[in-house]
């Protein structure tokens, strides 16, 4: 039995990660070859940072995901707090089912809808091509938010209602409550939702591609118009970064997550020892 | 003495449901006040309106004269003490008790100064540095209480402060409470639906049932003259008997005419009887002024609980004599252990011990079966 498990575990793993081992490996190899490996070397990386509009792409697609992660955090953690308050069950009920919608949606739907809505505004405005980075920093926190609304609500909920309270009583007002008690402790939930949207806004590609327009690129449709032609070995480089850099939010969301359980669970020691 | 709040006429619903029931009350400087009561009775609402945590539907809270109905909480020189502390977790017990201070922009030295003062006020000075979750729950208790009473507010509002603890530390805060109350000389305002809590901590306890004021009253006043048959339940045990006044001085129930000491009642009034158990003497049945059959003994430490069927209406009595199941004892009563009362709605609904009884003895019956 346990072998067969050992068996079992280590085939997932193999084939999660061989695709990603396959891609770091031939990055770095010196050959164009993805049969051969020839040498060890870092030419495609070198080539990779000369290439400028890939460069270019990459910079648009950190404005956009920065961006868009900063305006869903707020707006999410905002929107978490309202939620939070209103006290109708049915109507909170519809509140978090609309919210949810565009995490449901398939995002080819949730693309090609925002595409009307853009074109159809844009028509109506007199404007001929209306697609920008407007629409998709529109588009890209629309997508985001939902997943900042549902890390930042548990943490509300965990919360003792009577804090603010609290505060006020000790002569903060509501707003300022807000920040100096009601923030700190659902600042993890905060964290790990504003990760989340910045990683969600850095890979989408299907509701970028609809929403976006000729002047502004984002990495994952350069790599798709760059199929259309050939694929050079300088994507397996880039595609290599990416894969990191996406770990280590990953590794930093997990710790986040893991700090605040912590102390949850010597919280409930504490209350334990004391009945 | 002055008087610091006023309350006015208050009356609140939630949803439609009545909460407060046209509530005038007075608080005054320097007074331990105690609101009482079973829960759901108001209590709680009424004292989150103080706060400024809620608005009255109707009626006025003055605050020294002034009108604060919409005034927000942190404008109101008063401070609560929350039911389950609402400590702040991300501050060590030094900074929570500082909060109030830092937001008033208090200069460093004072607030250094002012916290340690309330630290040692409280017994904590050596857990300035401590974090408040790593703290037992009297400590947390008395961080809370230090912290409410840093501004040093005019009044102070503590929502049931004592429910969490057991017995023993609850009995310490009780006193050190009462202490605090004396040496800083604030006005308490108490919440609590524990009578005995109420009794020994209070300078005025006021008795709040479905939202309105049954009584007002120091706690010997409540104990002793209880208005109606629901504060002489509450406020202690109680044998509630019906009964007729039939001239000053003079009450008749289960079928005897008893010497009292009450007056003020239209002849032949119906009144609602008070006999506390602690009150009734046990004679020998032929010197009893009434005689019953004990039907059941609790032995409760200082004394003996019994419960004697007289006539069919089972009283309680609590006595240091010793008597035995189903002995027939006659029941002596002086003329101080009896209190009448008026009629009120709440006549015929409390002071009889026959479900008592009854439920103890449906709680064993079916141990009994399975025995045989």
């Amino acid at each position: 039995m346990k072998i067969s498990s050992k068996i079992y575990t280590t085939l997932i793993f193999v084939f999660l990660f061989a695709p990603i081992v396959v891609l770091l490996v031939f990055s770095f190899n010196e050959a164009k070859s993805l049969s051969v490996f020839s040498t060890f070397s870092f030419k495609w990386y070198e080539e990779l940072f000369n290439d400028r509009n890939t460069l270019e792409s990459v910079k648009n697609t950190l404005i956009l995901a920065t961006v868009a992660t900063v305006i869903s955090t707020v707006m999410g953690t905002a929107a978490a707090v309202g939620i939070h308050r209103i006290r109708r069950h049915w109507y909170r009920t519809l509140i978090n089912t609309v919210t949810n919608i565009p995490m449901i949606n398939p995002d080819i739907i949730t693309g090609i809808s925002m595409m009307l809505v853009f074109v159809f505004v844009g028509r109506l405005w007199g404007a001929s091509n209306s697609l920008n980075f407007w629409t998709m920093l529109i588009a890209h926190v629309t997508f985001c938010l939902p997943y900042v609304i549902f890390q930042v609500l548990p943490k509300l909920q965990q919360m003792e209602r009577d804090m603010v309270e609290a505060a006020m009583d000790l002569g903060c007002t509501p707003f300022r409550a807000f920040f100096k008690v009601t923030m700190p402790e659902i600042l993890p939930g905060v964290i790990t939702g504003a990760i989340m949207a910045f990683t969600l806004s850095l890979d989408d590609f299907v509701i970028s591609y609809f929403t976006t327009g000729n002047d502004f690129q984002t990495l994952p449709i350069r790599i798709y118009g760059m199929t259309k032609k050939t694929v050079t070995p300088k994507m397996y480089a880039l595609a290599t970064i990416i894969f990191f850099v996406t770990m280590a939010l990953l590794l930093l969301s997990n710790f986040v997550d893991n700090e605040d359980n912590r102390r949850l669970r010597d919280k409930r020691k504490q209350l334990k020892k004391k009945k | 003495m002055k008087k610091i709040i006023e309350l006015k006429n208050i009356s609140k619903a939630f949803d439609g449901e009545t909460v407060l029931d046209d509530i005038s009350l007075d608080i005054y400087d320097n007074e331990f006040i105690t609101l009482l009561g079973p829960s759901g009775c108001g209590k709680t609402t009424l004292l989150r309106m103080i706060g400024g945590f809620e608005q009255p539907d109707q009626g006025d809270i003055l605050f020294m004269g002034e009108r604060i109905n919409n005034t927000p909480p942190h404008k109101r020189n008063v401070n609560t003490v929350f039911q389950k502390y609402a400590l702040f977790p991300h501050l060590n017990v030094f900074e929570n008790v500082a909060f109030p201070l830092r937001e008033r922009k208090v200069p460093k030295d004072e607030i250094n100064q002012k916290v340690n003062e309330m630290l040692s006020l409280v017994m904590l000075s050596n857990f300035a540095k401590r974090s408040v979750t790593s703290l037992s729950g009297g400590q947390q208790q008395r961080v809370a209480i230090a912290r409410a009473l840093i501004n040093h507010p005019k009044v102070l509002l503590l929502d049931e402060p004592l429910g969490a603890l057991d017995l023993k530390l609850r009995k310490d805060m009780q006193q050190e409470l009462k202490k605090i109350q004396k040496s800083t000389g604030i006005t308490f305002v108490f919440v609590t639906h524990d009578q005995e809590e109420a009794l020994s901590m209070s300078d005025t306890i006021v008795v709040l049932s479905e939202g309105k004021i049954q009584q007002i009253g120091a706690p010997s006043d409540i104990y002793n003259e209880p208005k109606n048959a629901f504060v002489a339940d509450f406020i202690g045990e109680s044998n509630i008997i019906d009964g007729v006044m039939q001239a000053d001085y003079q009450a008749k129930f289960s079928g005897h005419t008893f010497q009292c000491l009450d007056t003020g009642f239209a002849p032949n009034e119906p009144v609602d009887v008070v006999i506390r158990p602690e009150d009734v003497d046990i004679v020998p049945v032929e010197q009893g002024m009434l005689s019953g059959v004990v039907t059941q003994v609790t032995f409760m430490g200082v004394h003996n609980e019994i419960i004697v069927d007289v006539n069919g209406f089972k009283w309680m009595i609590q006595t240091t004599d010793s008597v035995n199941e189903d002995e027939k004892i006659g029941i002596y009563l002086e003329p101080d252990a009896i209190h009448i009362m008026k009629k009120s709605k709440y006549s015929g609904m409390f002071g009889d011990y026959s479900s008592y009884s009854n439920e103890l003895d449906e709680l064993s019956d079916p141990g009994g079966e399975d025995e045989a």
